[in-house]
């Protein structure tokens, strides 16, 4: 279904064919293809993890990929670095900005290429008048002298615009955009974006907000497991469509649970809520409420900024100044004021982010197995390293850990055997309640399936897991119960009977 | 290459500089008798037991991935503080009387007003979320000013001999130096190597935010490293005080430069989480015993400055080398 690719055809910019790009353990993207043209909105769609953002790394220069090619008006371009590919023409604007807080607007716009004085010293009074040409531009009423760090992160995006059109780009990369703006500030966005389309500038844009296409979009590709699912004219696919194209094909094909009786409620949510660690009288989670049963698995689905690592760190004792409501354990009620509160009720957390929130990779699998309860292997007041050798070691054979040694440094193993090593640790606290975020996040087929058995066997032996997945079929196979949310709040429950594809990602797009 | 191999070979290259320097000094006609001899030995042992004390400390807070700029005058204000109260007493005008101290007594306090300082390190670090690089800058002056004012800017001296005993005796051959710092060498070791407090020491220097989200109470964990580090300074200025017979207001300025060569010379990674005590020990042995060939060879002073800081710049570009191949 894929538009004309033709080279030759007048208006292609960038032409993206046959990109693949692997990392240790994950196929990130396979044989994907992404034409561009000039003035027009190219919309890139698809899950967290389906490789848009590497995609976006490769064009970027970030990254270069294993097989394909980049084509920039008709010419093969191969980037080593970001700073050649904005030399080229291609600008990428991430979703963490890249500006320098401390820094003015116009020192921002210029960064890297200041205009300078014949005594050689930074011209700061042409430096500022050309940032204000582009500001007016840009119809960004600020001083160029402003430091960055006093705009609003909407103002913010226009500044990384601005220094983008000062280098003469000619295709913009924005990834997604107007996830951490206001409706108000979507809709300056979302004019600029028509203005720059204008002028002839081609942009490719990562969004989750489908009702934003028939706004800006001219076309659209979905993405799916690193491959192209299609690529349609804006107007040529309904919403439905859309979501269909995005969830594809079901988990549940290659996995499914033993039905399994759930026994007592374990965890009960009232009410919770947290606040907006940025902006005042926000709420990053608003009015959660939930139970998990002992063995049952409660999956907790949402986007990007939907609230579900904030739920998730909040029931973990990591923000308990921020929040509010009410937690029970096992009928008792709790407020933990640390993980350690959280770990000795019996309540543990597997971070999103294994490398860096859940593992010291320069230590052993078995330190790592028995960072969370040493006092296990201890022995008259000194660590007992036969002792927890033999505690890592047991897990390492249930969890079928593919390790040389527990000696070996977590540093060094692949990124599904690292995510059961920090299983590994929480199991070894014996916990009643697993909250796993995002557990399968970059690791491959076969190890997603092995932590999926896993899983099944844990809930089997009476623990209680809540799993946060942005993958719609990952949480359709694993859940006994599907919560969906949206924007900080819980937009629909579903059991594992009632939910579909659609409904979930109906209840998880956000309406703005 | 797998990662034990790799750690013995990087112990490997500092064993192989350090027998490279006591060979080439054993060999050299002009020093080799000197160099060899027993008094010599002992001499440079008893001249690293201070650095010793101070590294190992040094040691714990970078692995913790800290950092302690104030060991030198740490140690001058606990030496000062032992030396004053031995000599003077402690005036309690409240109670119109004045506590006299024994050699022991003021040792105890000497420890007491280290592993204070040392706490207070900790306190501003945890409580303020201050840099340690700047909370420890700050103590680094503090403890000066207050090593000075203490003083009053001359030298406590004529401190008898029991607590002369800890710097110049002698025991089973050994100088009590030697044995101090080797009784905190070997503590120190099982320390890092057999208790909590070492296993998370490496934790939170590997990756604090992992070790926080596995239950560790940072705050406690730094309190204690920065308080033992302080005490542990205090011990070398205790030794210190004890072998000159003399508390002076200028002890120890520099030293925390001595101390962070021989930590890093010993393979202790500065950003932390990576290293050991008995790395440690060996920086300082390279130290001590190039110290002691320069000044064997009659090398200038000047130029004794110059080449222990390429030293230090050679040890750490190849532990960045063998870090890089990670």
């Amino acid at each position: 279904m894929a538009v004309s690719t033709d080279a030759t055809e007048p208006g292609v910019v960038l032409e993206a064919s046959g990109i693949s790009k692997s990392f240790p353990g994950v196929k990130a993207l396979d044989d994907v293809s992404l034409t561009v043209r000039r003035g027009r909105l190219h919309a890139l769609l698809g899950e967290n993890g389906a490789g848009k953002s590497t995609l976006m790394n490769v064009l970027a220069g970030v990254f270069p990929p294993d097989r394909g090619e980049v084509m920039l008006e008709g010419k093969p371009v191969s980037f080593r670095n970001p700073r050649e590919a904005r030399e080229a023409g291609i600008a990428i604007i991430f979703q963490e900005l890249n500006l320098i807080p401390h820094l003015t607007v116009a020192q921002n716009i210029f960064l890297g290429r200041e205009p300078l004085t014949r005594a050689g010293l930074i011209d700061d009074a042409r430096m500022n008048r050309e940032a204000v040409e582009w500001l007016r531009r840009l119809k960004l009423e600020v001083a160029p002298e402003t430091p960055v760090a006093g705009l609003r992160v909407g103002q913010q995006q226009v500044v990384e615009i601005a220094k983008a059109l000062s280098m003469r780009a000619r295709v913009i990369i924005m990834d997604e955009p107007t996830s951490a703006i206001t409706g108000q500030e979507v809709a300056v966005l979302h004019d600029l974006i028509r203005q720059l389309k204008r002028e002839g500038v081609a942009i490719i844009y990562i969004t989750h907000k489908l009702d934003e296409l028939p706004l800006i979009a001219d076309e659209f590709t979905v993405m799916r497991d690193g491959r192209c699912v299609g690529s349609k004219a804006a107007g040529a696919a309904s919403h439905d469509e859309i979501v269909r194209m995005m969830v594809g094909r079901d988990l549940s094909d290659m996995f499914s649970r033993k039905p399994a009786e759930p026994g007592e409620e374990v965890l009960r949510v009232e009410g919770l809520d947290l606040a907006h660690p940025g902006r005042a009288g926000d709420f990053a989670v608003r009015d959660v409420s939930l139970t998990l049963r002992r063995g049952e698995v409660l999956g907790v689905f949402g986007l990007m900024g939907a609230g579900r690592t904030e739920l998730l760190e909040t029931l973990f004792g990591l923000h308990p100044k921020r929040a509010r409501g009410k937690v029970v354990v096992e009928g008792r009620e709790v407020w933990f004021q640390s993980p350690r509160h959280a770990i000795d009720a019996g309540v543990v957390l597997a971070p999103e982010d294994r490398k860096r929130e859940g593992l010291v990779l320069s230590l052993s699998v078995a330190a790592n197995t028995s960072l969370a309860c040493i006092e296990k292997t201890e022995r008259l007041g000194l660590l007992d390293s036969a002792r927890e050798s033999e505690l890592a070691d047991g897990y390492v054979r249930r969890l079928r850990t593919k390790t040389p040694s527990v000696h070996q440094l977590a540093r060094n193993l692949s990124g599904g055997n690292q995510q059961k090593v920090v299983l590994a640790k929480w199991l070894a606290t014996q916990p009643k309640v697993l909250l796993l975020d995002e557990p399968t996040r970059g690791i491959d087929i076969n190890a997603k399936k092995e932590i999926y058995a896993l899983m099944d066997e844990l809930v089997a032996s009476g623990l209680g897991v809540v799993l946060v997945s942005s993958e719609l079929p990952e949480i359709l196979a694993v859940a006994d119960r599907i919560v969906v949310m949206s924007e900080g709040r819980k937009t629909a429950e579903f059991t594992r009977a009632e939910a579909n594809e659609e409904n979930i990602m109906k209840a998880a797009l956000p309406r703005n | 290459m797998n990662p034990k191999t790799k750690e013995l070979l990087a112990r490997f290259q500092s064993v192989a500089a350090l027998l490279l320097m006591v060979v080439g000094l054993s060999l050299h006609p002009g020093v080799s008798d000197t160099f060899l001899s027993q008094e010599n030995a002992l001499n440079v042992l008893r001249q690293i037991s201070v650095n010793l004390c101070l590294s190992i400390g040094l040691t714990l807070v970078i692995l913790s991935g800290g950092i302690d700029l104030s060991v030198g005058s740490v140690l001058a204000f606990s030496g000062a503080v032992a030396a004053g109260f031995l000599k003077h007493g402690l005036a309690l005008p409240v109670f119109g009387v004045v506590l006299q101290f024994t050699a022991f007594g003021a040792f105890v306090a000497g420890l007491v007003v280290g592993a204070a300082l040392g706490w207070f390190n900790g306190w501003v670090i945890t409580r303020f979320r201050l840099p340690p690089f700047v909370a420890t800058l700050g103590m680094l002056s503090i403890a000066r000013g207050l090593t000075q004012l203490w003083t009053k800017g001359f030298p406590i001296t004529g401190l008898g001999a029991d607590f002369g005993y800890i710097g110049t005796g002698h025991w089973l051959g050994l100088p009590m130096p030697v044995w101090i710092s080797g009784v905190l060498v070997a503590g120190f070791v099982v320390v890092t190597r057999k208790t909590r407090l070492g296993r998370y020491l490496y934790a939170i220097g590997g990756n604090e935010r992992a070790a926080e989200l596995s239950g560790l109470n940072l705050r406690a964990i730094k309190l204690a490293v920065y308080t033992l580090g302080g005490a542990l300074a205090g011990v070398a200025g205790l030794l210190l005080t004890a072998r000159l017979d003399s508390a002076t207001p200028n002890a120890g300025i520099g030293y925390e430069l001595d101390s962070i060569a021989a930590v890093v010379i010993g393979g202790t990674s500065l950003n932390g989480g990576r290293g050991s005590v008995l790395g440690t020990v060996l920086g300082c042995l390279i130290i001590g015993v190039l110290n002691n060939g320069l000044v064997l060879l009659e090398v200038s002073p000047f130029w004794q400055q110059v080449i222990k800081g390429l030293v230090i710049l050679a040890a750490v570009a190849m532990d960045k080398m063998s870090a890089r191949e990670h």
